[in-house]
């Protein structure tokens, strides 16, 4: 194995946005059976120490395929295009709007309980999530050369992701 | 993670929350938002006649140091023109709040905001003139 290789090749799946979970969980504990330092206890201590290097670098690979925000974010470094999270603050007015409307309906369908309310909003929102989803397969795609439109669907995700927190934290507090 | 007392006073006390009406005259709104935590900030500026600002309004989803970062700058755009408006740096916002590194970001996006109400601002005074 090798730790410069990407963790798409470390797991020997094609680079794309739509990955097939079944291989990546078999391929990840594939990796995992070779790698983990309990193999390697008869060894020595810097043998050990690579394979727990190893170990802990198959798990950070495995955790970001996994996750398709983080999965797309990796994409787009391994690009060399860099997603503006922290920088980036110019989104779209509309859609900035929109986050403002949502983030409104939250806080007052949590203040008013309203359970219902708040699990439509959530099933909207996955929905809206999953339409991303399909837009970061093309925009990822390997023949695309211009990383600018999966960078800003990735920023969108972001928005949702933390939206979809605000709404689980209001459903766990209404539920006590 | 603890915040400083200024960002607490802000956050337990914030100046200014609220709205102007999106088209009354002499208002420039500015959207802004910050990927990584999801913070979306609304910030308003009333200009008067001189050019001068006379009002501001802000509305923030956002951590305690995002609200006390727009927060302090309403307060600090009040009596200033639009070119010292624009010079208000992130790191003059960071400093007043003593933000943590990790919360830099906040203090960026309440520059933007400035920056993105001045913006509409002008563009609703340009589309006037013509």
């Amino acid at each position: 194995m090798d730790l410069q290789q990407d963790y798409f090749s470390l797991f020997g799946l094609p680079q794309g946005f739509d990955i097939d979970k079944d291989r990546l969980e078999q391929a990840y504990r594939d990796c995992q059976a070779q790698v983990h330092p309990d193999r390697h206890a008869h060894r020595s201590d810097a043998e050990k120490r690579v394979s727990m290097q190893w170990a802990t670098h198959v798990n950070e690979a495995y955790r970001t395929l996994r996750k398709p925000l983080l999965r797309a974010r990796y994409m787009l470094s391994l690009r060399g295009v860099d997603a503006g999270i922290e920088t980036n603050t110019a989104m779209a007015p509309a859609f900035l709007m929109e986050q403002m409307e949502w983030r409104e309906g939250v806080e007052e369908a949590r203040e008013g309980g309203d359970v219902s309310d708040l699990e439509h909003m959530r099933q909207r929102l996955d929905l809206h999530e999953r339409e991303l989803h399909q837009n970061l397969s093309g925009q990822l795609a390997e023949d695309v050369t211009d990383g600018e439109l999966a960078a800003d669907t990735v920023r969108r995700l972001m928005f949702i992701e933390k939206l979809q927190i605000e709404i689980d934290d209001a459903l766990e507090a209404l539920e006590d | 993670m603890a915040y400083s007392e200024k960002v607490l006073d802000h956050y337990e006390n914030p100046r200014n929350v609220g709205a102007f009406a999106k088209d009354e005259a002499g208002v420039g709104t500015g959207m802004v938002g910050a990927p990584a935590c999801g913070d979306v900030m609304k910030l308003q500026i009333k200009v008067n006649g001189q050019g001068v600002i006379e009002d501001a309004k802000f509305k923030t989803y956002g951590c305690g140091s995002a609200i006390a970062s727009s927060s302090l700058v309403t307060e600090w755009v009040k009596g200033k023109s639009l070119d010292e408006a624009l010079d208000i740096k992130n790191t003059a916002i960071a400093e007043e709040l003593a933000l943590p590194p990790v919360k830099i970001h906040c203090s960026i996006l309440a520059e933007d905001a400035i920056k993105a109400a001045v913006a509409d601002y002008r563009k609703h005074q340009e589309a006037k003139g013509e």
